[in-house]
This record gives structure tokens, C-alpha cells and sequence, in this order.
């Protein structure tokens, strides 16, 4: 195949693309002019003629009024941290941090090594939940039903994530064992789990186990929540790991042994680094998925981000500003999702580009 | 990827199953003590859930079994397709609520899809602005929860104006806090039914029979108007119009079609989330047919649009519909959402009868009894779909 010539330079460029033909042209510029329009309204609506603070809230309800910030001025605590007490709001804000920090770190290949990814997340969850908590470390206990807003949203997610992994692993090893019995048992599990919504898997944690278990093990509803969405994560994980363990050639599996090295040495030290690398961009995937899908936990009784949002605007004056509150809410999401599944593009490029 | 049956794929789970038997005398006894083990601690915590279950339920005073299907449940909720009052029996309600489930599940795919070949093809497309607004589109509204992109959309609709100040679009439409009204057709509820079963009867026949997607798609088309024409000129009741125009009577609207508010926040929000990962996938199946037959088609002096249609569709659909099943799945599950505005889908049905009834476990299982039901229709329909697909000499 013999390439086009390429494009002098960008303005060449530019025309090639957008200007080829007059009907070309014509749809240029009226999209153009559509997106022109729609930043300018959005600009208008929610700089120019905004109102910023709290105190002038009174302005809000004057003609030509935009965006009414006064209410996430005035509200933001509740939105990002709950019900958590408010002069406690220090430890929430560097819990979550924690957890972001840790998901950065993890971004770093340096960090792609059981030896330092595994200690890098336990030790990321463990200062979250030692600062939420706080009676461990001498601070005022703060129960699991206080907790709320932002940090809630990334305790779930990094409490799944934490959690499903392992479990994922190890149904998708137990699905191509040798072994008939834990063949089917995950087989079963996961087609199951794969087929029910995921509020339908939440929901059953959250009302039915109760009923099928003992009161000695059942538990705080927040952690059977949990338990449950990580088996969700879990199943669906596995086959992104079935999916890395297909890539794998037989050969990898065969040299090993004739170095005579043991089952597990082969899994541990040859076949899974290459499933890992294989799984990575679907990985990523199912994060930016799960990180998601926290935000239907409102449905089961937890005061999560959506949850607190609703509360901030449902009080008296606050009434109207719903439209701000959910933008605002949503560029939280929009930006913790966006920006996870932009690195997961990138890596999937570095991937192509490696492997020409 | 491209594994989109759950239903189907047990059954062969299982084949496989009964022949992995036959290596049991290979195995060594730990292997045989280990899965003896696992067969134990199953049975175990089965048991241990069964007669905990009894204990917690007798203390609860409950008594279990599917008799209160029969009760009337003596509770209203929003919407519903066909005649209801709240002293249904629990199995017509939960009947309703599946329904519902069904009816918003399989528009949402029908539009997702449509607005997800658009956006797709404008991925693709060699225009820049094209491009670059169809990309902002993904970012955006792939990139916010579903659960709240409704929940926003439902907050909008409720702060409408109420009926009297109604919004109106060229007098036939109008935008209102009670919901969208709509003109219609004014056929008697059964005859509309009848013209979808027929659709869906066309769409099946052309499915089987009928060779080319493009060729496929019009005639299941054509028929349905042609179907709905006839019907029309058959059915519509004396004295009325052929069609009902929604009018503002007093407080409130007469005639046309009303579509409530949670209808309409369902529909749209994930017609419009269930697009954007569409348009991904259509976009990733149209960037994989070879150059090559794209140079072809232009050497023939094929139009864009012939190209497109005749040449990068039909062969992008094989590498499309897998994961193209596996999103309408989730479309379908993800109908559970209603329950966060009030939309009476099955799982706000069968949540609400739990905490009206009681009867927590047997609910539960009709609930995952129903989506496994659906999963398994939906995968039959892919594997079909698959197969008509496939395309000679490009393996499978």
C-alpha cells in the first residue's frame, strides 16, 4: 500500500480534513457554529453571569442570573464529606487522598511488581481506614454509617478493587484448573454473577444475606455491600484474566517445565507477569467501570456522592440550585473517570506501539 | 470480548464437564481429597443458609412459599403498559414490572443503537468537526455515572412548568412537569400490540430469509409502516380523528399520548449513555476493515455513502455485533436504575413488594429468575444475529 503524500503543513492539513469538498465545508462550519454556541451558552451560564458566594444568594433569583455557585459555596462540605463530623473533615480530606495518591502511584510502572503494587495498596487503604476510623490511632471513632460524600465513593471503589482482584485471580485460575469440581464451581459463579445487574448482586447482599446467615457472621451491612460488588468485580475480572491466559502460548508453559520447575513456580514466575501485561488495558477498563458503578450504592440506604448531593440541595433556600449541584457532582466524576480512562488509552497505544 | 451468551455457554460448560470425568483416574489423591473437600464446604454452607433461613424466618413469623403471589398487593406505583389497579394480584404486578423492564430495555437498545451507529461512523469519518463534536459527545457522557445522568435528566423534567404553562412544540407537543404529550394514533390498545408482534414477526422473518443488512433493515421497515398504515385504516374507532392531538383541558391534558416523566428520563438517559459506548464499538468495528476494500470500492467510483453502507458496514458487523450484544445486555440491566426516580421496572416492583410483603427470598429469586431469563433471550438473539453475520471465507 503506498501512502498519500503527507500534508505540508498544518493549515494544508486542516483543509484536507475539514474543508476537502463544499459539503464538507458546509458541515464544518455549521458543527462549528453548534459547538461555538453551546461553550458560549455553557461559558455565559456558568462564568460570566454566575454568582460565586454564598452571601450572594440573593442575587440568584434576579433576571439574567447564571450559575447560582453560592450553593456549592455554601454546601460543599456536605457534598464531599457527608454526614462525617464536621470538625473531623482534615482526616476524611487526607483519606481520600490516600487513595488517590495510591491509584497514581499504581499509574507508574515502576510500581507494575507484586512485591511493591500489593504492599503500595494495602498500605494506601490501611491509612484511609486508620484516618476514617480513627479510634486505632487515638482519634475519635468515626462509625462506618458517618461516613459519606467523596471519600465514601473511593473507600468503595478501593476496598472492591482490593478485594475483587485477588478474587478474580483466583476464579479465573479455578475456571481452566484441571480439576472438574472447581471447573464448574466457577463456571457457575460467574455466569451467574455476569448475568444479574449489579444492584440485584448489591441488593441481595445488602437484604437477603441476613436472613441466610447466622447473626454472629453477618457483619456491617457496608462490608457484605462490599463483599458482594468485589464478587461482581470478581467474576468479570476473571474473564479479563481468561482472556490474558488465552494470549498465552503453550511454549511458555512447556519451557518451564523442562527447566523443572514446579506447577506454581511456572504460574508465578512465568505465565501470570505475561497474563498481567496481556489483561492490562481491559483491566484498567473494568476500573474506570467500577469506579462507576459506586454511585449506585444511593439505591441501597449509603450517603454517597450522588446521595449528599440531593441532600445539599434539599433544604430550604437551596431548593432550585439542583442543576448547579449535579454539574457539579458530575465534573467530580466526570474527572476522576475521564482522566483514569485517558491513561488507559495511552497504555494501550504504548502497548501497540511495543509490540511493532 | 466476544462472548456474549451467558445462557448458552453453561450448557456447554457442563458438556465439558462430563467429559473432564473421564481424567478422574489421572488425578492424584490430593487432587481428589481437595475437590471432595470443596463439595463438602458447598454443601455445608447451603445447608447452614437453609436452616438459618428457617430460624430467621420463623422468628420473623414468616411463613415461606409463593402463596402471596395470589394476594393483592394494595399498593399503586407509576407506570405500567397495560390496564392495572392496586388490587392486582402479586403476580400481575410483578408481571407489569417485567414488562416495563422489557419494553424500556429493548427501545433503549433499538435508539442506543441507531444513535450509536451515528456517532460511530462520525468517529470515523475523515471530517475533523465531525470528529470532534461525536468525540465530545463520548467523553462526556460516557465518562458520568448512568445513575446520575438520570437522575439530572428526571430533575429537569419535574422543574418543567406545570400542564398550564406547558412548553409547546408547534401546538401538537407539549413539555410539562406531569411528562411529554404526544400525538398518537388513536388505535385500540390491542391492535397496537398486534402491529409490534407483527413487526417483530417481519424483523424475524427478514433476520432468517432475507440476505444484506441494508436490504434486511428496509423491508422490516417498510413493513411495519405499511403494517401500522393498515391497521390505521382498519381500526380507527368511528367519530375519531385518525389522529389524537393532547390538549389542554382545565388543569390537565386530554387526548394525544402521555409519557411520564420517568418514562421519558429512562429513555433518554440511557439511550444517550448506551450510545456513547456504542459509538465506540461501531467506531473500532469500522476501523478495522482493510484499507484495501475501502480503495476498492472508490476504484469502482463508489460514493462515500455506498461505501460505507455496502462495503465498511456489513463487514464491520461481524467484528461489531459480539461486543455490540454484550452492551445490550447491559442496557437491560441497567433499566434497575429506574428505581432511584420511581420508574416501575422490575427491581423497584420486586423491592417494593419485599418491604410491603416479606416474602424476601422468594422475590429475590424471581428477580434473578427474571433477568436470567432475559440474559438467555438476549443471547439467543446475538448467536442468531452472529450467524447471519458471518460472512464465507473469513472464518468465524
Amino acid at each position: 500500500m503506498i501512502a498519500a503524500p503527507a500534508p505540508v503543513n498544518r493549515l494544508e492539513k486542516l483543509k484536507k480534513r475539514a474543508f476537502a469538498t463544499p459539503f464538507d465545508t458546509v458541515i464544518s462550519i455549521l458543527v462549528l457554529l453548534f459547538l461555538a454556541w453551546l461553550i458560549w451558552t455553557a461559558f455565559d451560564w456558568g462564568v460570566l453571569q454566575a454568582i460565586w458566594r454564598a452571601e450572594d444568594v440573593a442575587l440568584c433569583q434576579e433576571a439574567g442570573a447564571g450559575a447560582c455557585w453560592s450553593v456549592i459555596d455554601a454546601r460543599h462540605r456536605l457534598i464531599l464529606f457527608g454526614l462525617y463530623p464536621y470538625d473531623e473533615h482534615w482526616r476524611s480530606t487526607l483519606a481520600a487522598l490516600a487513595i488517590i495518591g495510591t491509584v497514581v502511584l499504581s499509574c507508574i510502572p515502576w510500581f507494575w511488581a507484586a512485591k511493591r503494587l500489593i504492599p503500595l495498596w494495602i498500605i494506601g487503604f490501611a491509612t484511609y481506614y486508620l484516618l476514617m476510623e480513627g479510634s486505632l490511632i487515638g482519634l475519635n471513632q468515626v462509625t462506618t454509617d458517618k461516613w459519606g460524600g467523596l471519600s465514601l465513593v473511593l473507600f468503595l471503589f478501593s476496598s472492591v478493587i482490593l478485594l475483587g482482584m485477588p478474587m478474580g485471580l483466583g476464579l479465573a485460575l479455578m475456571r481452566r484448573s484441571r480439576l472438574p469440581v472447581l471447573r464448574l464451581v466457577a463456571s457457575l459463579l460467574i455466569d451467574f454473577v455476569r448475568s444479574l445487574p449489579l444492584l440485584t448482586t448489591l441488593f441481595t447482599a445488602a437484604v437477603v444475606v441476613p436472613i441466610l446467615l447466622p447473626d454472629w457472621l453477618q457483619g456491617d451491612k457496608i462490608w457484605r455491600v462490599i463483599v458482594a460488588f468485589a464478587l461482581f468485580f470478581a467474576c468479570y475480572q476473571a474473564e479479563v484474566f481468561r482472556g490474558g491466559f488465552q494470549a498465552i502460548p503453550a511454549g511458555q508453559f512447556e519451557s518451564g517445565k523442562a527447566l523443572g520447575m514446579g506447577k506454581w513456580q511456572i504460574l508465578w514466575l512465568i505465565v501470570l507477569p505475561q497474563v498481567f501485561r496481556h489483561a492490562l488495558p481491559a483491566t484498567i477498563n473494568m476500573v474506570v467501570v467500577t469506579f462507576k458503578e459506586t454511585a449506585v450504592v444511593i439505591i441501597i440506604g449509603f450517603f454517597d456522592l450522588l446521595a449528599s448531593a440531593s441532600a445539599a440541595f434539599g433544604t430550604g433556600e437551596w431548593v432550585s440550585y439542583y442543576m448547579e449541584t449535579y454539574v457539579f457532582i458530575a465534573f467530580i466524576y466526570w474527572a476522576f473517570i475521564s482522566s483514569l480512562g485517558r491513561y488507559g488509552e495511552y497504555l494501550k497505544d504504548r502497548m501497540r506501539q511495543e509490540e511493532h | 470480548m466476544g462472548r456474549p451468551d451467558c445462557g448458552a455457554a453453561f450448557f456447554i460448560e457442563m458438556g465439558e464437564l462430563m467429559l473432564g470425568w473421564r481424567d478422574f483416574r489421572q488425578m492424584t489423591r490430593r487432587e481428589i481429597a481437595l475437590q471432595l473437600g470443596v463439595v463438602i464446604l458447598l454443601v455445608l454452607v447451603i445447608w447452614g443458609a437453609f436452616t438459618s433461613a428457617r430460624t430467621n424466618l420463623n422468628t420473623m413469623g414468616l411463613t415461606s412459599g409463593f402463596a402471596f403471589l395470589e394476594r393483592s398487593t394494595g399498593w399503586s406505583y407509576s407506570f405500567s403498559l397495560i390496564e392495572r389497579s392496586i388490587d392486582d394480584p402479586y403476580k400481575k404486578t410483578l408481571l407489569i414490572g417485567f414488562l416495563n423492564t422489557l419494553f424500556v430495555g429493548f427501545i433503549s437498545m433499538f435508539f442506543a443503537t441507531i444513535l450509536g451507529f451515528i456517532i460511530g461512523t462520525m468517529r470515523d469519518s475523515r471530517n475533523l468537526a465531525l470528529q470532534v463534536i461525536s468525540s465530545v459527545y463520548v467523553q462526556i457522557f460516557r465518562n458520568i455515572p448512568l445513575i446520575l445522568q438520570i437522575v439530572f435528566l428526571y430533575a429537569i423534567l419535574i422543574h418543567l412548568p406545570s400542564p398550564k404553562q406547558a412548553h409547546t412544540i408547534a401546538d401538537v407537543m407539549y413539555l410539562s412537569n406531569r411528562g411529554i404529550m404526544v400525538p398518537v394514533l388513536t388505535l385500540p390498545l390491542a391492535v397496537v400490540a398486534g402491529v409490534a408482534v407483527g413487526s417483530v414477526l417481519i424483523g424475524a422473518v427478514c433476520l432468517k430469509w432475507v440476505s444484506g443488512a441494508l436490504k434486511g433493515i428496509g423491508i422490516w421497515l417498510g413493513g411495519t409502516l405499511a403494517l401500522t398504515a393498515l391497521a390505521a385504516a382498519l381500526f380507527t374507532p368511528e367519530g375519531a380523528g385518525l389522529v389524537s392531538i393532547p390538549e389542554l383541558k382545565g388543569l390537565r391534558f386530554r387526548g394525544g399520548l402521555t409519557l411520564s416523566v420517568e418514562l421519558v428520563a429512562m429513555l433518554i438517559g440511557i439511550v444517550l449513555y448506551g450510545a456513547a459506548y456504542v459509538g465506540e464499538i461501531v467506531r473500532g468495528g469500522l476501523a478495522e476493515v482493510s484499507k484495501g476494500l475501502v480503495e476498492a470500492g472508490e476504484s469502482l467510483g463508489l460514493g462515500h455513502l455506498a461505501i460505507w453502507w455496502t462495503i465498511k458496514v456489513p463487514m464491520a458487523l461481524r467484528s461489531i455485533i459480539p461486543p455490540l450484544g454484550n452492551q445490550w445486555i447491559f442496557i437491560m440491566k441497567a433499566t434497575t436504575i429506574g428505581v432511584a426516580i420511581g420508574f416501575s421496572d422490575l427491581f423497584y416492583i420486586v423491592s417494593t413488594s419485599i418491604t410491603q410483603s416479606g416474602q424476601t427470598l422468594e422475590l429475590i429469586a424471581i428477580l434473578m429468575g427474571g433477568f436470567l431469563l432475559v440474559n438467555f433471550i438476549l443471547a439467543q438473539l446475538v448467536n442468531l444475529l452472529n450467524a447471519r453475520m458471518a460472512l464465507k471465507g473469513y472464518g468465524s
